[in-house]
C-alpha cells in the first residue's frame, strides 16, 4: 500500500426524498436521525468520509440496506450525491460535466455488477468489446483487444455464446472481461460474486486474486459477506445504516472491533487467517535469548499454530531485521485463535 | 345460530346506518337529497338543454373557420391540410400501386427518385461521410418535393403576391420531364401489382422462417382464402392501408414513448392525453378526420395512424423503464453518451416488449383501418358495412372471415417474430445459403411467379370463373343463412322480445328515471371512500363535463346502460371461465387460446353474429358487446388467480380448507385486485364497442358521433367522444383507487 491517494471522499451524504438538498441545508448539511423520520427523507449515506489508495482493494461492507451500493454509485456518479465533495485523481469529480464523466467512465473507470449487466442481444466478444465501441474505436482494434480480454478471463471458445446461454460464472467472467477492456485506473466491484452458487464464488474469488496479481488495479469492492472480504482485502470498511462504523485492516477489525456491531461480524471471522503473529506476541521475557526455531512477526496465526501449540515452552518470535521482537505462547495463540473477547 | 347471527348482521348495519362516517350512511344521506332536489326543482331531474354551455357549436364553428377562412401568413389552413395529405398520399400510392392497383410507368418516377437518392447518399456516406450525405439526400429529396407539391409553391408564390412565370408545376421540373417522356413512350405499357401467387407464398416462406412449417402451413390457408373467395383486391386495399399506417403509428409511438421516459415535463403533459385517447372509442376520431381531410383513403390513414400510436407509446415507455437496473447502470459506466445509452442498450434489450407493442399496433390499424370504412376508407371494411346495411349475410360472413383470417396472420407472424427475435442463441457456422436460405427462397419465388404472371393472368389475380367461392356461393350461403334465421326466428323472437321488454327495457327507464343529482352524489360518495378528496374532485369534474358541456346526459346513460349490462354478462361469463382456466391446464389452454383469437378480432367484425341473431335493437347491442368486452374478464381472473403464491394455497389446504372454501375464502379474496383489473379493462372495451354498435340502433353517444359523420358536424361527434371518454376514465380511476387500496391491505405489489 503507498500513501497515493486515487479517490478521496469527505463527507458525502447522500438522500431520498422530496427536496434532499433543501432538507440538507434546513439542518445545517448534517440533520440528525429523528430529522429523518420526522419528515420522511431517506438517507442512504451519511457522512462519509475515506480515502482509496492507489493499488490498494478497499472493501466495502454491509448488510443489505446499510447503503454499501449507493456509496459505490456516489463515486461512479450513477447517482449524485447529495453533499460531499469527491476528488478523483487530484480533481472534483462531482464537477466534471456529463460530457468530462462519460470521458472518465471510458477510460479510467470500470465496473462489475452483481445481476452482471450483460446485454441480452450482444454475444460474449461483443459484450466485451462494448465499452470498445461506444468509444468509436474501429472493429478490428476492439475485437481484438475483447478477444485478449475473453481469454484472460478464461472464455476462450465460447465467443459467439448469448449471456443467457451461459452459467452464473461464466458470466460474470464476461462482466470482468468488460470492465477491464478499456484498461481502467479504478476498478469497481458491486457485490460480484454474490449472486453466484457457494462453490463457484470461491473460485471465482480465487479467480479474482489471480487476475488482481497480474494487473494490480485500484480497487474499491462492495460485499455483503465478512469472509469475503477478510479474503480479499487490503483495507475494509464496514457500514451501518448509512454510516461507515470503522475504516481499517482486517486484523485490526478482527483484534479491536470500534463497537458491537463490527464485533458481531468479526466473530465469526477466520481468525487464523487474518491474525499475525506480530498482533498477537508477547514481551520476550528476560531468561529467552535464543532465535532457534523463531516464527517470523508477519506470518498468521494458523500458518504456526501447530508448532506453537506442541512447543512446550512460548516460541521465539523474529520481526523482519531477524532480531528478537516478542514469544508466542500457547495460551496466548489459543485464545489468539478462539476466545471472542478482545485481546 | 342462524337467529344470532341475523341479529348481529341487524345491529351492524343499524350501527352503520347511524355512523356519519360511514358509507351507507352517506350514501343514503345522497340519495335523499338527490330525490328531494328532484321532487323540487326541475332543473335537478333533468338538465335543461338551454342551459347546456354551446361549447359543440363553438367546436364546429372552429373546425368550420379553420377549414374555410384560416389562414397561417403564407397559406390558408386548408392548403397546409391539402399539403399534408398530399406527402401521406404518396407513400400510400406506392403501396396501392405494389399491392392491387399497378402503375404506369411515369407513375413510378418519384419511387425510382428516392431509390435514385438513397443511393447517392450511400455513395456519399461511403466518400463524404454522414453529412455530405445528409445534405445529398436532402437535397435530392426536397427537389422532388418542391417539385411535386404544386400546391405549396403555387400557394406561397400567391402570398407573396408573386406571379409565377410558369405554372408552378414547372418551376423545377426535373422530375416531371422524365415523366413526360415515359408517358409518350410507353402510353400502353404497365407495371403490373404483385401477382396474388406471390404475395400468399411470400407470407408463407415468411411465416416459416419466424415460426416454422405450423405456422407457414397458417399464413398460406389464411391468405389463400383471401385470393379463393374472389377478395383479393378488396383485401389488398385494406392491406396496403396497414402497410403505410403501421410504420407512422410505431415510429411515432417509439419516440413519443422515448421523450416521456426522459422529461418529467413531457411525461406530465403527455401521459394524461394518452389517458384520454385509450378512453376516447375508435369512431370518435374519425369526426375531425373528416371534417379538415375529408372522406377517403388518406384520411383513413391519419385516423388510423393517431389511434394506434398510443400502444406502442405505452410499450416503450414499459419497454425502457424495465430494462433491469443492471444493464442500464453497466451501459453508462461503459461511457454510453445518452443516444449510445438509448439506441445501444436500452431499446434492443427490451426488444421484445417493443415488438409486443408493435403488435398491438398492428392489431389495432387493422381494427381501424376496417372501421374507417365509415368514412369512405376502401377495402374489406367497406364491403362488409354495404353487405351488413343491405343484409346480405352470407357476403358478409365471406368478408369477415377475410378480415379475421387477416388480422390472425398479421398477429401469428408478429408474435412469432417477437419471440423468435429475442430467443438469443448462438449459431454454428453455416453456409451464406443456409443462412439466407428464406431470402433466396423469396426472391426466387418472387422472379418465378412474376414471369408467370405474364403468361397466366391467373397468377396475378383469379378470373371469377376460376374462383373456388365466388359470388353466386355467396349467394347460397346468403340463402342459407336467411332460411337458418327464418327458421330460428319463431323460436329467437320471442326470446328476444321477452328479453328486451321485460328485462332490457325496465332496466334502461329505470336509469333514466334517477336524477342526475343522485347518480352524481353516489359517485361521490363512492370516489371519496375509493380515493379520497382528489379521487372525487377528478369524477365530479368529469361529471360536470358531460352534463354542463356534452349535454347528451341522457344519451350517456344509455351508454351507461349499455355498458353495465353487458358487464354483468361478461363477469358473469369470463370469472368462472377464469376460474376453471386456473384450475386445469388443459382447460386454460383451450380457454386461453379462444382469448387470443377473440383479441385478434378487428372490433366491427362483432357486430356480425348479433346481426345475424338479432337483428337490430337492445339486445343485438349487448351480444355484440359481450364476446369482445369478455377476453379481460376471463384473462385477468386466470392471471390472478395463477399469480397467489403456492405457500398461501399450500397453507389454506393444511388448514383443511375444502376446494370451495379454499375458492371463496383464500383464492378470490386474494385475487380480487387483479379480477378489478380485468373488470376495468372490460369496461373500457365495452366502451368502445358500444360506439360501433351504433350501426345497429342504440340512443347513446355513439349514435351521436355517428350520426355526426356524414354532416361534418365536428363539435357533436367531438364531444360525444369526449362523453364516452369521460365516462371510461371515471370507471377506470374508480376501479383503479378501489384495487389499489386493496392491493395496499393484501400487501402485495
Amino acid at each position: 500500500m503507498t500513501d497515493d491517494v486515487q479517490i478521496s471522499c469527505r463527507n458525502i451524504w447522500k438522500v431520498f426524498g422530496a427536496d434532499p438538498k433543501g432538507f440538507m441545508s434546513k439542518h445545517n448539511g448534517a440533520p440528525s436521525p429523528e430529522a429523518f423520520q420526522e419528515e420522511g427523507y431517506i438517507g442512504a449515506v451519511r457522512d462519509v468520509s475515506f480515502d482509496v489508495h492507489a493499488g490498494e482493494i478497499l472493501i466495502i461492507m454491509g448488510l443489505s440496506g446499510s447503503g454499501k451500493s449507493t456509496v459505490i454509485r456516489c463515486i461512479t456518479r450513477l447517482n449524485d450525491p447529495t453533499t460531499g465533495s469527491i476528488m478523483f485523481e487530484g480533481s472534483d469529480l462531482l464537477a466534471a460535466n456529463d460530457q468530462e464523466m462519460i470521458e472518465i467512465r471510458r477510460h479510467k473507470m470500470g465496473m462489475v455488477f452483481q445481476n452482471f449487466g450483460l446485454l441480452p442481444h450482444r454475444d460474449v466478444l461483443s459484450n466485451v468489446a462494448f465499452p470498445l465501441e461506444v468509444q468509436g474505436i474501429d472493429l478490428a482494434t476492439r475485437l481484438a483487444r475483447a478477444q485478449e480480454m475473453v481469454d484472460l478471463v478464461g472464455l476462450g471458445g465460447r465467443e459467439s455464446y448469448f449471456p443467457r446461454e451461459l452459467s452464473g460464472g461464466q458470466q460474470q467472467r464476461v462482466g470482468i472481461a468488460r470492465s477491464l477492456a478499456v484498461e481502467p485506473d479504478v476498478w469497481f466491484l458491486d457485490e460480484p460474486f454474490s449472486a453466484l452458487d457457494p462453490l463457484i464464488r470461491t473460485e471465482m474469488q480465487d479467480e479474482f486474486i489471480r487476475l488482481q496479481r497480474m494487473l494490480k488495479k485500484t480497487i474499491v469492492f462492495i460485499t455483503h459477506d465478512f469472509e469475503e472480504a477478510t479474503k480479499l482485502a487490503d483495507r475494509i470498511g464496514i457500514m451501518k445504516d448509512g454510516r461507515m462504523v470503522q475504516l481499517s485492516t482486517p486484523e485490526e477489525m478482527v483484534l479491536h472491533p470500534a463497537d458491537d456491531y463490527v464485533a458481531e461480524f468479526a466473530r465469526n471471522a477466520p481468525r487464523d487467517r487474518i491474525v499475525s503473529v506480530g498482533a498477537v506476541m508477547e514481551k520476550p521475557n528476560g531468561k529467552a535469548r535464543s532465535t532457534r526455531n523463531a516464527i517470523s512477526a508477519t506470518s498468521k496465526i494458523g500458518e504456526v499454530a501447530e508448532q506453537v501449540l506442541t512447543a512446550a515452552k512460548p516460541v521465539p518470535v523474529v520481526g523482519a531485521d531477524g532480531k528478537l521482537a516478542g514469544q508466542l505462547s500457547r495460551e496466548r495463540i489459543t485464545q489468539a485463535l478462539f476466545g471472542s473477547e478482545e485481546l | 345460530m342462524s337467529a344470532l347471527a341475523t341479529e348481529h348482521a341487524a345491529n351492524g348495519i343499524k350501527e352503520r346506518l347511524l355512523d356519519p362516517q360511514s358509507t351507507l350512511f352517506q350514501a343514503i344521506a345522497v340519495v335523499v337529497v338527490g330525490v328531494v332536489l328532484a321532487l323540487l326543482f326541475d332543473w335537478a331531474r333533468v338538465w335543461p338543454t338551454e342551459w347546456v354551455v354551446p361549447i359543440k357549436v363553438w367546436i364546429s364553428d372552429t373546425f368550420t373557420w379553420l377549414d374555410k377562412q384560416a389562414t397561417l401568413g403564407l397559406f390558408t389552413v386548408k392548403q397546409l391540410t391539402r399539403t399534408i395529405a398530399w406527402f401521406l398520399k404518396q407513400p400510400l400510392l406506392w403501396s396501392e400501386y405494389l399491392l392491387w392497383k399497378g402503375a404506369r410507368p411515369h407513375q413510378l418516377l418519384p419511387i425510382m427518385w428516392i431509390a435514385f437518392a438513397t443511393l447517392a447518399g450511400l455513395i456519399a456516406y461511403r466518400l463524404r461521410g454522414p453529412r455530405i450525405a445528409t445534405i445529398v439526400v436532402a437535397a435530392m429529396l426536397g427537389i422532388v418535393i418542391l417539385d411535386s407539391a404544386p400546391i405549396i409553391m403555387g400557394s406561397i408564390a400567391k402570398a407573396l403576391r408573386v406571379q409565377p412565370l410558369m405554372a408552378p408545376e414547372a418551376i423545377i421540373g426535373i422530375s416531371q420531364w422524365p415523366a413526360d417522356l415515359l408517358k409518350a413512350m410507353m402510353t400502353k405499357s404497365k407495371v403490373r401489382y404483385v401477382p396474388w401467387v406471390a404475395i400468399v407464398l411470400g407470407f408463407g416462406i415468411l411465416g416459416h422462417w419466424v415460426g416454422g412449417w405450423r405456422l407457414a402451413l397458417t399464413t398460406v390457408l389464411c391468405m389463400g382464402y383471401l385470393a379463393v373467395t374472389g377478395l383479393w383486391r378488396e383485401s389488398m386495399k385494406t392491406f396496403s392501408l396497414v402497410v403505410v399506417a403501421v410504420p407512422f403509428s410505431a415510429l411515432l409511438g417509439l419516440w413519443l414513448g422515448v421523450w416521456v421516459t426522459r422529461s418529467k415535463r413531457a411525461a406530465k403533459i403527455i401521459t394524461p392525453i394518452f389517458d384520454l385517447m385509450q378512453a376516447t372509442p375508435h369512431l370518435a376520431y374519425l369526426v375531425p378526420v373528416v371534417v379538415m381531410f375529408g372522406a377517403g383513403q388518406v384520411p383513413a390513414l391519419i385516423a388510423t395512424v393517431i389511434f394506434a400510436m398510443p400502444p406502442m407509446a405505452r410499450c416503450t415507455i414499459l419497454a425502457i423503464q424495465t430494462v433491469p437496473s443492471d444493464i442500464t447502470e453497466s451501459g453508462r459506466m461503459s461511457g454510453c453518451t445518452p443516444r449510445q445509452l438509448l439506441w445501444k442498450v436500452q431499446l434492443p434489450a427490451s426488444q421484445r416488449t417493443l415488438l409486443l407493442g408493435l403488435n398491438q399496433v398492428i392489431m389495432q390499424t387493422l381494427a381501424m383501418v376496417v372501421i374507417c370504412s365509415l368514412v369512405g376508407a376502401q377495402g374489406l371494411g367497406h364491403k362488409l358495412l354495404f353487405s351488413l346495411q343491405q343484409l346480405k349475410l352470407g357476403f358478409a360472413t365471406m368478408q369477415g372471415a377475410a378480415i379475421v383470417l387477416m388480422a390472425i396472420v398479421l398477429d401469428r407472424i408478429t408474435q412469432a417474430y417477437a419471440n423468435r427475435a429475442s430467443d438469443y442463441s448462438h449459431l454454428e457456422p453455416k453456409s451464406f445459403l443456409q443462412r439466407h436460405a428464406h431470402a433466396l427462397l423469396f426472391f426466387a419465388m418472387l422472379a418465378i411467379t412474376i414471369i408467370a404472371s405474364f403468361y397466366f393472368r391467373d397468377v396475378s389475380m383469379l378470373s371469377k370463373k376460376n374462383l373456388l367461392v365466388n359470388s353466386k356461393d355467396a349467394l347460397e350461403l346468403d340463402k342459407v343463412i336467411k332460411a337458418y334465421t327464418f327458421a330460428m326466428i319463431d323460436f329467437i323472437r320471442p326470446i328476444r322480445d321477452f328479453i328486451t321488454v321485460y328485462i332490457l327495457i325496465p332496466i334502461r327507464d329505470f336509469y333514466h328515471l334517477i336524477p342526475w343529482t343522485v347518480t352524481g352524489g353516489v359517485l361521490a360518495v363512492l370516489s371519496y371512500r375509493m380515493g379520497g378528496w382528489a379521487l372525487t374532485a377528478l369524477t365530479s369534474a368529469l361529471m360536470l363535463f358531460v352534463i354542463l358541456f356534452v349535454g347528451n346526459w341522457q344519451f350517456a346513460i344509455t351508454t351507461f346502460y349499455f355498458v353495465s349490462t353487458a358487464l354483468v354478462i361478461c363477469v358473469l361469463i369470463g370469472v368462472p371461465l377464469g376460474i376453471w382456466a386456473a384450475r386445469s391446464d388443459r382447460v386454460a389452454k383451450v380457454v386461453m387460446s379462444g382469448c387470443d383469437i377473440l383479441q385478434t378480432f378487428p372490433s366491427f367484425i362483432y357486430l356480425l353474429p348479433a346481426i345475424m341473431l338479432f337483428r337490430v335493437g337492445e339486445l343485438a347491442i349487448i351480444t355484440a358487446i359481450v364476446p369482445y368486452a369478455t377476453v379481460p374478464a376471463i384473462r385477468y381472473t386466470y392471471l390472478g388467480l395463477k399469480r397467489i403464491p403456492a405457500v398461501t394455497l399450500e397453507a389454506a389446504v393444511a388448514n383443511g380448507c375444502t376446494p370451495w372454501q379454499k375458492l371463496w375464502k383464500v383464492e378470490l379474496p386474494v385475487a380480487v385486485p387483479e379480477i378489478m383489473l380485468g373488470v376495468n379493462q372490460t369496461i373500457m372495451m365495452g366502451l368502445a364497442m358500444t360506439a360501433i354498435t351504433a350501426l345497429i340502433g342504440g340512443q347513446d353517444l355513439g349514435q351521436e358521433i355517428y350520426r355526426a359523420l356524414p354532416t361534418s358536424d365536428a363539435g357533436r361527434g367531438v364531444m360525444a367522444g369526449l362523453g364516452i371518454a369521460s365516462l371510461g376514465i371515471i370507471f377506470d380511476r374508480l376501479i383503479g383507487a378501489w384495487a389499489d387500496q386493496r392491493k395496499k391491505e393484501l400487501g402485495i405489489d
